[in-house]
């Protein structure tokens, strides 16, 4: 009986950012206070942003598509951070899950289409959650901090990728440091064409209500809450932590190598060098922003995809550099702060 | 190899070390204060980018350095007023404040420089801190090329070592930071103004930290670069914990983080090495985890208060 | 607030605090409307049940809290008071019930903690401690002042704490349950050392809620009861049972009935115990004992001596070895100790809120904390909320537990309802051997006999229990064998005679060595 009421559920993550609305502006304010001071005409900047996000149907479309990785990403986040697990390393695992994804694409491309492209997308959850329970194993047998070592992992991931672009994986003309296309066989399938939504925003929205129904639901989702909340209490309780670190780790960390194997099955078709703007780091934002709810993510995540969509298209019209956005991103999520909607890792009421 | 190259290698790599060693340095000590107060701050990172970027358009727009200093030590100032508001008054999550700091100091920093450098067709170089050659020690064969050719802002770590270490353990000052990051309630009862401790504790860490940021423009590369930090506000946390919330300790441990920033600089010079390039760049990173792995033996305990506010 | 006069219109008292009036965020009136007088140089005890508004009384005098109305008059004039160092700066002192020392400071750094501007260097920590061995000897307190606190005893940290007072030169000292900590003989040692400090001329505030304490050490004595004072009066002129009657509002029954049972088999048994604590040192040094059937064993002492370590050990929570253990004829391993909860056994843990509950979740869930798992709490992984809170509504009205509803957090609830919940989740499953420790501390006297006698009708149907208590009267209601740890040993075994507990004090001081077995 999961999905009685689900309608209310979903007003209810709603009303979760029914505030952040608020916080939002003021981080655009002060936003504006920084493109003036730059010598740059707010509203022009802002004029241009709004329609690169909202013009017209395709412009709603990318901005699901930028949306799909921090929904992704986010939703995963919010399990970790209910663990009091504090991953920052989403981006080295949506690395992770981009490389398993473009050698699965790569060297078994003459597998049938109906084998292959879900193969794609495990392997991308493997490869995220390996990468992300390295950090878990860390904390646990060694007592590493998670902050730093996730970070690491991050700078590490990078590396990798680069090294395999530019050497063993290189595509066979060898101009560019970027891998050949992955099979076609692994292409996620688009619709509403000629946009280029996809399958993996399908699969965006329902991991963040699968982690929603796992969290709040589940037994399994009141033992991760329990340990993030008082581990001691869990371990009394009888709950092993460590396992509820790694497990979340691995939900996090494979959910952000889901985000790497569908941009690579999806938009990219092969893996390059930068082919993350950052995503790891927003998706904390966006979980953060509606106090590490997987199902209020999904807002959040849109409305950071709008953000990065309208703020390059903002780069190309008004001339003004899109990084500004990550300072935009980073204010919303100090104004949540202050207005007091973030309580840390204290429950909402769920229920 | 043979002798002579082995040694002018081993000379360049140390006279390297100390210097790489230098911003991470700057960093640590600054938040030895702040972690020792209980304040954990992670967005050393994005800080020591704004400290950069201060310094740098500061020293380029007026042509004096010192001046650019002066810039960043007030932009960390600003960052550590607004951080200890979130996180001591507030008392809000300090992860959650310094993951946005984070991105702030990403954010900002990158737009400015483009805005107002990036595609300006200016020359963007600066005359950085140059190397002052001590006399007579200078010309010591090896020694001379490893200690006594550095720039002022090297050389200043000898003297901030001490002085943090002297304001931390011999000072009514530094037992009050010690007290308040171990039994904030036990200093409160004792007449310690907690929060006030904080705030400066905080403040000490973030101009530390910009001025960390400001060595990498004014005394080691010549100009601005987005992202110009490159991780090491992140590594002077793990240096932090594994200097065991000592000045000393941090000096130890940047030096020896200095050694791998420094062979791999030098590593990449070198002719005919088979190693790819991005393994070496891995180096300091992956010196981080193993440090970390390493910490799992040693009984030196985190401040009892660190990351809670009060 | 009300305009407080300059000066006290009554120069009798050194102290008085008029009219004082503090709630907190929630709703609790802490202080409703408190006048406090106390005259100079005597020992005025503060007598009442827990949550009464002593410790709030005596905080808003040492400026640690604000009150929302009210005056205070100090030494005939108006105090104001807004931070601990107003209080040091007038002379009041205070030791609070959980010590204010910095663990990883020495004696002599917690002593001049905040007493210098920031600037000062400190380098004539010499001199202070020379002075502060020069006050040691001359009150007889035995504190070495280059020591860390984390190496002293629960016993020297309080005298660190009374030194920090008198080296201030207090001359009001506020002493905040001091004897909870502390055996019977230095309980006796401390009333005598305060006896001297009055005949010097110190004005003492003892707060305590020990009927025979008030009787023995104080001059006045004012009872509080839910934030109000009931009466102050003179000592000599009272009784225990007067001031007993004063402090609950009705009649006490002292006695808890308890019947007398066979104990049966035993259930549990271990032999060769041993556990280290957070820093590494042994704190369980080899112990051996059995519970039987329907039977008590209480193990009496004074906090730290290894007591936690022996329960969190017992609950698989931190490691341990030993030679053997059996729980119901079942040997065990180290490895099953991490499933002991599963093969019949319940733990009402020490610190119910950092360990028994999570504060933030709702009473709901925490009822069934250990238990969510299971049917009907849940199916195929899916929590069955209408079956929590079913269950949730049953258990409130069995232990009488006042909630409001189900679904608020437990932090909302008083701390002998949260210790109820507590208590009903664990004993609800019929454990075989039920671990108690310190099961009524820091709760109201009603909620405590309440899980007493729920401790005893496990007795009787027929569990084992081992009773942890630091306190001593518990242990003698309750216990049917009583067990004294001493620094990680137990010093013997005695029967819970009233006759003998000066006897169990000298042993929970190390005194009697007669080892057991």
């Amino acid at each position: 009986m999961v999905w009685r009421n689900f309608g209310k559920r979903f007003r209810r993550a709603w009303q979760s950012i029914g505030l952040p609305p608020i916080a939002i502006l003021i981080a655009l304010l002060l936003g504006a206070v920084v493109l003036w001071l730059a010598g740059y005409d707010p509203l022009i900047a802002y004029r241009a942003m709004w329609q690169g996000a909202f013009k017209d149907l395709t412009a709603v479309t990318e901005v699901l598509i930028k949306a799909t990785p921090l929904i992704f990403i986010g939703a995963g986040l919010a399990i970790a951070f209910r663990c009091s697990i504090w991953n920052i390393g989403a981006e080295g695992q949506f690395y992770l899950g981009a490389i398993a994804a473009t050698a699965a694409g790569i060297y078994l491309g003459s597998l049938p289409r109906a084998i292959l492209m879900p193969l794609v997308l495990l392997l991308g959850i493997a490869g995220g959650a390996m990468w992300g329970m390295l950090a878990g194993f860390l904390k646990n047998r060694f007592g590493a901090n998670e902050v730093v070592t996730t970070i690491m992992l991050n700078y590490i991931a990078i590396f990798i990728t680069g090294f395999l672009v530019t050497g063993p994986m290189i595509e066979t003309k060898g101009l560019f440091p970027q891998t050949p296309r992955i099979s076609e066989n692994a292409w996620l399938p688009r619709f509403l064409p000629p946009t280029r939504l996809h399958l993996g925003f399908i699969i965006a929205l329902l991991l963040a209500i699968i982690l929603y129904i796992l969290l709040f639901k589940t037994s399994i989702g009141y033992t991760i809450r329990a340990v993030g909340t008082n581990a001691e209490a869990a371990r009394y309780a009888g709950i092993n932590v460590q396992n509820n670190i790694l497990l979340a780790m691995g939900i996090s960390g494979g959910a952000a190598g889901l985000a790497g194997a569908v941009e690579v099955a999806a938009i990219s078709y092969r893996l390059y060098q930068l082919i993350s703007p950052g995503y790891g780091f927003d998706g904390i934002a966006v979980s953060l922003l509606v106090g590490n709810n997987p199902l209020g993510v999904i807002f959040s995540g849109i409305l950071f995809g709008a953000l990065r969509s309208g703020s390059e298209v903002m780069q190309m019209n008004a001339r003004v550099p899109s990084v500004l956005v990550l300072m935009i991103q980073g204010m919303v999520v100090l104004s949540v702060v202050a207005f007091g909607v973030y309580r840390a890792v204290t429950m909402e009421k769920e229920e | 190899m043979e002798l002579l190259p082995a040694l002018l290698f081993l000379q360049s790599t140390l006279a390297a070390t100390w210097r790489m060693a230098t911003p991470i340095l700057y960093a640590a000590i600054g938040e030895v204060f702040s972690e020792r107060a209980g304040v954990l701050n992670i967005g050393l990172e994005g800080i020591m980018l704004i400290g950069a970027f201060a310094a740098y358009s500061t020293a380029f727009e007026t042509g004096n350095l010192v001046l650019g200093l002066i810039a960043a030590v007030l932009s960390g100032l600003v960052c550590g007023l607004v951080f200890a508001l979130f996180t001591v008054t507030i008392k809000a999550n300090q992860i959650v404040v310094g993951a946005a700091f984070n991105m702030i100091g990403m954010g900002i920093t990158g737009f400015l420089y483009r805005a107002f450098y990036a595609e300006s067709g200016k020359v963007l170089s600066l005359k950085t801190f140059l190397p002052l050659d001590l006399p007579f020690l200078s010309s010591i064969p090896f020694l001379g090329e490893v200690l006594f050719r550095h720039n002022i802002m090297v050389y200043a770590t000898l003297l901030l070592v001490p002085a943090a270490s002297f304001v931390l353990y011999k000072t009514a000052f530094g037992l009050s930071i010690r007290a308040v990051g171990e039994h904030p309630k036990a200093a409160d009862t004792a007449g310690i103004n907690v929060h006030r401790t904080r705030y400066i504790s905080v403040l000490i860490g973030t101009s530390l930290a910009a001025i960390g940021g400001a060595f990498l423009v004014l005394a080691y590369a010549d100009q601005f670069v987005e992202g110009i930090v490159t991780g090491r506000g992140f590594i002077a946390l793990a240096v932090v914990v594994f200097g065991g919330w000592s000045p000393w300790g941090a000096m130890g441990t940047s030096l020896l983080f200095g050694v791998f920033y420094a062979l791999q600089l030098r590593i990449q010079a070198m002719p005919n090495v088979l190693i790819p390039y991005q393994f070496l760049q891995a180096l300091p990173y992956l010196a981080t985890l193993l440090v970390l792995v390493g910490l799992t033996k040693r009984r030196v305990r985190a401040p009892k208060a660190l990351g809670i506010p009060y | 607030m009300e305009e407080c006069a300059p000066e006290s219109a009554d120069q009798e008292f050194i102290l008085r605090m008029e009219n004082i009036y503090k709630s907190f965020p929630g709703g609790v009136q802490a202080n409703r409307g408190i006048t406090l007088e106390v005259r100079s140089g005597e020992i005025h005890c503060l007598l009442g049940e827990n949550g009464a508004g002593k410790t709030v009384l005596m905080s808003i005098l040492y400026g640690l809290y604000k009150p929302d109305s009210g005056c205070i008059y100090y030494k005939g004039k108006k105090l104001d008071i807004h931070n601990p160092k107003d209080a040091i700066r007038h002379r009041i002192g205070m030791v609070h019930q959980h010590f204010m020392l910095v663990p990883t400071l020495t004696v002599a750094e917690n002593i001049v903690l905040g007493q210098y501007p920031p600037w000062k260097v400190l380098n004539h920590m010499e001199e202070v401690h020379e002075r502060i061995r020069a006050m040691s000897d001359e009150f007889g307190l035995d504190v070495d002042p280059t020591k860390l606190v984390q190496d002293l005893s629960v016993g020297e940290q309080q005298r660190v704490e009374i030194l920090k007072a008198l080296y201030h030169g207090a001359d009001l000292l506020i002493l905040d349950e001091p004897t909870a900590v502390l055996t019977p003989q230095e309980s006796e040692h401390l009333l005598k050392f305060l006896r001297q400090l009055a005949d010097r001329g110190l004005t003492i505030i003892f707060i305590t809620h020990k009927l025979e304490e008030v009787m023995e050490v104080s001059d006045r004595v004012t009872v509080l009861r839910d934030g109000r004072v009931v009466g102050t009066v003179n000592t000599s002129e009272t009784n225990p049972r007067e001031l007993a009657r004063m402090m609950v509002g009705r009649e006490v029954l002292m006695e808890l009935k308890k019947s007398q049972t066979q104990p049966g088999k035993v259930i549990f048994a271990v032999r060769d115990l041993r556990v280290r604590d957070a820093r590494g040192l042994e704190a369980v040094k080899g112990v051996s004992f059995e519970v039987r059937e329907r039977e008590i064993l209480g193990i009496a002492g004074v906090s730290g001596n290894g007591q936690t370590e022996l329960a969190l050990a017992l609950a698989g929570l931190i490691d341990c070895e030993f030679d053997e253990m059996r729980l119901d004829g079942q040997i065990l391993t180290k490895h099953d100790l991490h499933r002991l909860h599963r093969m019949g056994m319940a733990h009402v843990p020490e610190d119910r809120q950092r360990m028994g509950l999570i504060l933030p979740f709702s009473v709901a869930e925490n009822f069934v904390l250990k238990s969510y798992r299971d049917e009907p709490f849940s199916k195929r992984g899916f929590l069955r909320f209408e079956a929590i809170r079913e269950y949730s509504r049953s258990q409130i009205s069995k232990f009488n537990i006042r909630v409001g509803d189900i679904e608020e957090e437990i932090a909302h609830l008083s701390g002998g309802n949260q210790q109820k919940v507590v208590v009903a989740r664990e004993l609800d499953r019929h454990p075989r051997f039920l671990l108690v420790n310190q099961p009524t501390r820091g709760i109201d006297i009603g909620a405590t006999e309440f899980v007493r006698q729920q401790i005893l009708a496990q007795r009787d149907a027929g569990a084992a229990i081992l009773l942890i208590s630091a306190d001593l009267e518990e242990i003698f209601a309750l216990s049917d064998r009583i067990l004294v740890m001493f620094e990680g040993r137990f010093m013997g075994e005695v029967p819970p005679d009233p006759a003998l507990i000066e006897q169990v004090g000298l042993m929970m001081a190390g005194k009697a060595a007669v080892p057991a077995d």
